[in-house]
């Protein structure tokens, strides 16, 4: 089918950071930060025109450094979140900033697409996160669901709760915590879960994953070893408070009742390198999507864990009305997982996952020689889920 | 029938070319001197046999001498004319005349014999008229003395019928008393059955006793209207009935054996006593014998005393138990064989219940033995016991004991197999166990590294000799002199499910899986399971794969014959799981290895500094250090794996330089492009490149041989390495650090793959990454970079 083909955007750098506008609900809108150490680096917006199969893409200017992470408010459209590199000679130190990008780049001053000459715009810095007491950022979580004002940043072994104040302007560290343990412990990533009224914070280091509370910034639970080797990504299911999928470097995929953390539910292995990214679909949690160095990107069905009941599979996580709604066993057979989907559209390690926040059937994935390709859930998968 | 006609037609050919020709066809029977006439006869003898006329008459004669024959001399049918001419055409003068001498000489003497034969019968002739005439006279003389024996004889009967009616009257009455003799004996005895019985019974004679009451019993029955013969009728059952008594107390206190009790049990039924009764008082007898028997069996099970091992125990119950329980059966069949089929049930319903308390026995005492090693002896008693129970089987073959038996027997050798199927899971967990010790002791004592090879010979020969010796021990049950061997459940499912499926098949399935779960164990840190061990597991399971499965099948086939057709677990099945048991193994023994090394190198590029460090003098000690451990691997895997196949290589390997740094790609790659149609060209010439190179699949499963493992170690390593660099920055002597490093492993590595294309393509991409990340990239010339690495 025509419209499920891939569409492939490319950029002339290398790329790591990708993220949908978390606070736009009706274009499809995709957001890459990339990693130039010589020239300066850019964000590039990437509007999707689903109708007509069309990329349009604005360029912003990121002057001061290349880009490792890259995050939206939920609450402001114009409001981002980045970590970079600041070039210097001696020592490399991540740093973290909030930004607002021009007032005619957020949705409604649309500019043509086709405008490929226009210059470059430039964001408007609303303040830093300080970070020179505390070590290199790894990444920033804004509170989901929130009213932008709150965000975690993980630096090293700490992680920091912020307050962003006088609309986003001047940013107080609240509280924070930090790892303690012999070595050198470095978080790689963090997730805010979406559950518990924004209280819950999962974050990983080395092969542990941790979660956290942030009104008294201590640690609830923690999975050692939950992978062989180092994890890279986390994500929490959107309609099971307890649920959380993570991967990392042994190739796998493992999804884990916070509850009861000795064992994962579930355990995938399909990848053949290094998972980096694992990205629950945000209303349908069976979707589940994994990018990898070995330059495959994969859709897998998780039926059998997902909120969405199968005849007998009756949750007692809070449903959606929608799902509620649902007509029960549409199918009588047991859930059986699989995967949907291997797309083979990378040539190098992909580093960045992330399905559109407008369009739950619509995905991104950005490889690290820049290329970004936008694909689809297939039609007949999305109309079996519907219907 | 056509070649016949021929033969007869090719004769009368014969014969009508004449004499002068002589010889007929080939095809004709006769010889060529045949004569002509003689000839048609026979081939008119022939015709006729051929239409089946001459069949009677040729029949019961000489072959050759044809009855009609006219020149025969002595057959009915001579004729002289044709005799003559034969002799003359056919003889030469010499024979002729020596033929006429014998015929003169021949005609001679019948002449002198045809006169002695008148001769003497005249002789006789004479001599016959002389005795006719003297017979004449003699026959006169006898006619006279014949009258007068009729009229003696007349008057001798006269004389005889008149003394009988004399005697008439007295012989009535001689019968008639003789009648009255006979009563008064029978009544004599009537009247003396009281006294006699008694003295009987007194005696102990109760066959005698019961014998006489027997005779009495009808007449006294016919004549009890009587009152004198209702006197002896009352005297004689009341003795009979004291008879009766003591025939029952004898019976019930039994001590004197079953054949007596037998003969009591005769006596009584004779008695008239109700037989079903009788039965029962049996049948409780026999049973209070047979419970003592089983009760000193029970003590011999007891807990405390040393058991008595268990042929003993069979051989005490078979001739205890079994035998008593042969006797009981076929006396009481003898007794009762008159009560028909429900006396038979009930006997088989006794003998069931007995049996199976003898069964819950013998099994308690089997229930023992499960922990033995030793088949022979259990065999012998299963044997001994089986054997015993099939005599009274036959017996009572409703009571079912012998089906019984032949149960309990397959379960204990159903049981026996499970017993060697855990017997061989262990050892083959000890041969483990071992391995692990001679991996671990010799790298504590010396350099010296375990022999892999001998280790795998040594694991193989233990285990299959493990497996011969159950199959040995496990044979025995089926062995031609075991009674029970011809049972079908022996023949059959006992073979194929038991032996085949559940021992041999099981144990194979249980070898892998067990191997098979040493890659599933969280050791994923690589602590758990030393590499080596998973080298040598894979190589067992393939070495399983490529010959012992098979081997050890067959061999299991042909010792149990397999005669039952139910499905059993193809050899290929077997084969393809043991392949997927060794290929995992592999492949993990890869990912542990590859996770070694790349450990090593991901520490080395994460907790360097890039940025500062000092112009490349040497190679890092950490790629040494890969080189080192990639050969020890080498030497490891190539002990029990063969080489395997490599892409030709170029006569110059080590001596390439660096492609991605040739000068004009440089140029195309870092050229600065800001337009906006420039997208493509950064990544133009590494895409391009990557279009024709093959993607590589880091974590691919491996082939069984050493440079596919080698490989698979390599490519996991390198792979990490670049995404380590990845996520560093470099400084100018960063990168000219990497591309040192690069270039070292390179000279050295490429001779472990099956592709060094593979290694060149990581490496290349490991320092255009490190490039990349470089805000300086200024690359060492590759001259410089040869030197530094020949040196190190």
């Amino acid at each position: 089918m025509e419209d499920d083909a891939p569409v492939i955007y490319g950029l002339e750098f290398q790329a790591r950071a990708l993220t949908p506008q978390t606070a736009e609900t009706d274009a499809i809108r995709f957001l890459v930060g990339t990693q130039s150490l010589k020239y300066d680096n850019q964000i590039h917006i990437v509007d999707f025109d689903d109708e007509n199969n069309i990329i349009s893409k604005n360029v912003l200017l990121h002057q001061v450094g290349e880009i490792w992470h890259i995050s939206t408010s939920p609450a402001d459209k114009g409001v981002l979140a980045t970590c970079y590199n600041k070039p210097s000679d001696s020592k490399v130190l991540t740093c973290a900033a909030v930004w607002r990008m021009p007032k005619e780049l957020e949705p409604g001053g649309h500019e043509s697409p086709d405008d490929s000459t226009s210059p470059a715009h430039t964001l408007e810095l609303l303040c830093h996160l300080d970070n020179t007491a505390h070590g290199s950022m790894a990444c920033v979580a804004w509170e989901p669901a929130g009213d932008g004002k709150k965000v975690i940043s993980l630096a090293d072994s700490h992680i920091l709760l912020w307050d962003l104040q006088e609309s986003s302007s001047q940013a107080v560290l609240a509280s924070s915590a930090s790892l303690e343990g012999k070595g050198q412990l470095k978080f790689t990533s963090g997730r805010w879960s979406p559950h518990h009224t924004g209280t819950q914070v999962a974050t990983a280091n080395d092969t542990t994953i941790r979660g956290w509370d942030t009104r008294s910034m201590s640690q609830i639970y923690c999975i050692e070893n939950a992978h062989g080797q180092l994890v890279r990504d986390l994500d929490f299911n959107p309609n099971k408070q307890y649920y959380l999928a993570s991967c990392g470097d042994d190739c796998k995929v493992k999804f884990w009742d916070t509850r009861n953390v000795a064992e994962p539910v579930k355990t995938l292995e399909q990848h053949s390198h290094w998972v980096w990214n694992v990205r629950y679909n945000h209303s349908h949690d069976q979707l589940v999507l994994t990018g990898s160095s070995d330059s495959r990107v994969i859709l897998s069905n998780m039926v059998s864990i997902s909120s969405e009941p199968f005849g007998h599979l009756v949750d007692d996580d809070d449903l959606s009305d929608q799902e509620e709604r649902r007509p029960e066993g549409k199918s009588q057979e047991p859930p059986q997982d699989s995967v949907i989907a291997t797309y083979e559209e990378h040539e190098d390690s992909v580093y960045a996952v992330d399905w559109s926040s407008a369009d739950p059937w619509l995905f991104a994935s950005l490889s690290y020689d820049g290329r970004l390709v936008i694909n689809r859930v297939p039609r007949a998968l999305k109309y079996h889920i519907l219907l | 029938p056509a070649s016949r006609l021929w033969a007869a037609v090719g004769a009368m050919a014969a014969a009508a070319a004449g004499p002068g020709t002589g010889s007929g066809p080939g095809d004709s029977p006769e010889g060529p001197e045949a004569e002509a006439p003689e000839r048609r006869r026979k081939a008119h003898g022939m015709l006729k046999l051929y239409y089946g006329l001459s069949e009677g008459e040729t029949a019961g004669r000489p072959p050759g001498s044809d009855p009609l024959d006219p020149t025969d001399l002595n057959g009915a049918h001579f004729d002289p004319e044709v005799y003559l001419d034969k002799l003359r055409r056919e003889c030469p003068l010499a024979q002729l005349m020596d033929s006429e001498t014998d015929m003169v000489r021949q005609i001679r003497a019948l002449d002198s014999d045809m006169q002695t034969l008148v001769y003497e019968n005249y002789n006789k002739f004479i001599s016959a008229t002389d005795t006719i005439r003297k017979m004449k006279n003699d026959f006169r003389k006898m006619e006279d003395e014949m009258d007068r024996l009729a009229t003696n004889m007349a008057v001798i009967t006269d004389f005889s019928a008149r003394i009988s009616a004399t005697l008439q009257d007295r012989h009535e009455r001689i019968t008639k008393l003789a009648g009255v003799h006979a009563l008064l004996r029978k009544l004599q005895f009537l009247f003396e059955l009281p006294s006699r019985l008694t003295k009987c019974v007194e005696l102990g004679a109760y066959g005698q006793a019961v014998r006489y009451q027997g005779r009495a019993r009808a007449v006294l029955q016919q004549y009890q209207h009587l009152p004198s013969f209702r006197a002896i009728q009352d005297d004689c059952q009341v003795i009979t009935a004291r008879l009766a008594q003591q025939l029952r107390q004898r019976f019930r206190e039994g001590g004197s054996g079953a054949p007596e009790q037998a003969e009591c049990v005769e006596l009584l039924l004779a008695l008239g006593e109700p037989a079903e009764e009788l039965c029962d008082e049996f049948l409780a007898h026999a049973r209070g014998r047979l419970e003592a028997e089983l009760q000193s069996l029970e003590a011999e099970l007891g807990p405390s005393p040393p058991a008595p091992d268990v042929l003993e125990f069979t051989d005490l119950g078979g001739s205890g138990f079994v035998g008593g329980l042969c006797q009981v059966a076929s006396a009481y069949q003898e007794l009762f064989a008159a009560q028909g089929p429900a006396g038979a049930e009930k006997l088989a319903a006794f003998a069931r219940e007995l049996g199976g308390r003898y069964f819950a026995l013998v099994e308690r005492r089997l229930a023992q033995e499960q922990g033995s090693g030793d088949n022979s002896l259990l065999v012998r008693a299963l044997d001994r016991f089986h054997r015993r129970l099939r005599a009274p089987g036959a017996l009572l073959a409703a009571a079912g004991l012998a089906e019984a038996a032949t149960e309990i027997v397959e379960r204990v050798a159903r049981e026996r197999l499970g017993h060697h199927l855990q017997g061989l899971r262990a050892a083959f967990l000890g041969c483990l166990t071992d391995v692990r010790q001679a991996l671990a002791a010799p790298r504590l004592a010396g350099k010296e590294g375990p022999g892999l090879a001998e280790l795998l010979a040594n694991v193989a020969s233990s285990i299959l000799s493990h497996i011969k010796a159950s199959l040995a021990a496990v044979h025995l049950f089926t062995a031609k002199e075991v009674s029970f061997s011809n049972k079908p459940y022996f023949r059959g499912e006992f073979c194929s499910q038991g032996v085949r499926e559940g021992l041999i098949v099981g144990f194979i399935r249980s070898m892998c899986q067990t191997a098979q779960s040493f890659c599933d164990s969280p050791g994923e840190k690589g602590g758990a399971t030393p590499p080596a061990l998973l080298l040598l597991l894979s190589r067992l399971c393939l070495d399983y794969e490529t010959a012992t499965i098979s081997y050890i099948l067959t061999l299991t086939d042909e010792q149990f014959l397999v005669q039952d057709q139910s499905p059993v677990t193809p050899v290929s099945t077997l084969c393809a799981e043991a392949r997927e048991t060794a290929r995992r193994l592999l492949t993990h023994y890869v990912k542990v290895q590859g996770l070694v090394i790349s450990q090593m190198l991901r520490k080395s590029v994460e907790t360097r500094d890039w940025l500062s460090t000092l112009e490349p003098r040497n190679v890092r000690a950490v790629m040494k250090r890969v080189v080192e451990d990639t050969t020890a691997i080498d030497v490891q895997v190539g002990l029990l794996y063969e080489e395997g196949v490599r892409k030709a290589q170029s006569s110059d390997s080590s001596k390439r330089t660096f492609s991605v740094y040739s000068s004009s790609r440089q140029q195309g790659r870092y050229a600065p492009s800001y337009t906006p149609s420039a997208p493509m060209d950064t990544n133009l010439l590494s895409n391009i490149q990557k279009l024709f190179s093959e993607r590589i699949d880091v974590f691919s499963p491996v082939e069984f041989n050493k440079v596919s493992v080698l490989t698979g170690i390599i490519k996991i390593s390198l792979k990490t390495l670049l995404e380590c660099v990845r996520l560093r920055t470099f400084g100018r002597f960063g990168l000219q650090q990497v591309q040192v490093d690069c270039h070292f492993l390179q000279l050295y590595l490429w001779r472990f793959v099956a592709d060094e294309e593979l290694v060149h393509l990581l490496l290349d991409e490991v320092v255009a990454s490190a490039a990349l990340r470089c805000p300086d990239p200024v690359p060492m010339e590759p001259s410089v970079v040869e030197v530094i690495c020949e040196r190190g």
